[in-house]
């Protein structure tokens, strides 16, 4: 499962063509809420289905096909900028090497439990109901936002868009 | 089960630094949001590794909230390069560097 998870995000983000990433990345978000059904959240499972998977791609999808791209100019950086990028990249590998073989529960196995979806809800209800509250709050926020954002720009660019309206 | 925290450990960091890779290297600011999704996939995977490690539900409340963040990020940045598209005309970063 995790090298499913992995071959699938390294297809994702080597791909030239957008639509190919973000399609190759579905399947890499499915491999995660497998993972977590096994970690024995299974509402998080469909949520990430959900979310993520619908949701989410679907929205990346919808603005590859709005978007011209052109998928052909791609660039790398140059060499100069590679060096240091490199040093401080295998520096900070070493260091996440270093504290996950000196963490002293390395061999601990994980015990199987299984959070109920209800459990899991009542639990969020009762505990985290003020962040709860919040997250509702900030979505509100990021919904009025991208509207204002994409009203904005069609009155600035109305005759002149590439596409017209969108 | 079989899995020791340390391969979710692994995995998590993996997979982050992907995003990583595909944040900073990708000339495209669709696939800079992309690597920004991936990373908080990874981060999501490791709280509910670790949730399950110390037997609390409170990785796994986080991870909704994770879930809900992430989606407003999305929908933010993903207005906000529609609206930079249809000023410039392209999605590169590299042209995107005057700021009015």
């Amino acid at each position: 499962m995790a090298i499913l998870i992995l071959a699938t995000t390294a297809l994702a983000i080597t791909r030239r063509d957008l639509v190919h990433a973000v399609i190759y990345l579905i399947f890499s978000f499915f491999g995660s809420a497998m993972l977590f059904y096994l970690f024995g959240a299974p509402l998080l499972a469909v949520l990430e289905v959900i979310i993520y998977a619908g949701a989410i791609m679907v929205l990346f999808l919808f603005i590859v096909m709005m978007l011209k791209v052109d998928k052909s100019r791609e660039r790398l950086f140059p060499l100069s900028q590679w060096l240091p990028a490199a040093v401080f990249g295998v520096a900070y590998l070493a260091a996440g090497v270093g504290i996950i073989a000196a963490d002293p529960e390395k061999g601990v196995v994980l015990r199987t439990a299984r959070a109920e979806p209800g459990v899991l809800g009542r639990y969020i209800f009762e505990a985290h109901w003020l962040s709860l509250e919040i997250v509702s709050l900030l979505l509100l926020v990021a919904i009025i936002g991208a509207l204002l954002i994409a009203r904005q720009s069609q009155n600035r660019t109305a005759g002149q868009s590439p596409e017209g309206d969108l | 089960m079989i899995v020791p925290f340390n391969h979710v450990l692994i995995l998590a960091g993996l997979l982050f630094l992907m995003g990583i890779i595909c944040t900073v290297v990708r000339r495209s600011l669709i696939m800079i949001l992309l690597g920004v999704e991936i990373m908080l996939n990874a981060g999501a995977i490791l709280l509910v590794g670790a949730s399950l490690l110390w037997q609390n539900l409170d990785g796994q409340a986080i991870v909704l909230f994770v879930f809900a963040i992430a989606a407003a990020e999305v929908s933010v940045g993903l207005a906000l390069i529609v609206w930079a598209y249809r000023q410039r005309g392209s999605v590169d970063p590299a042209n995107y560097n005057i700021l009015k």
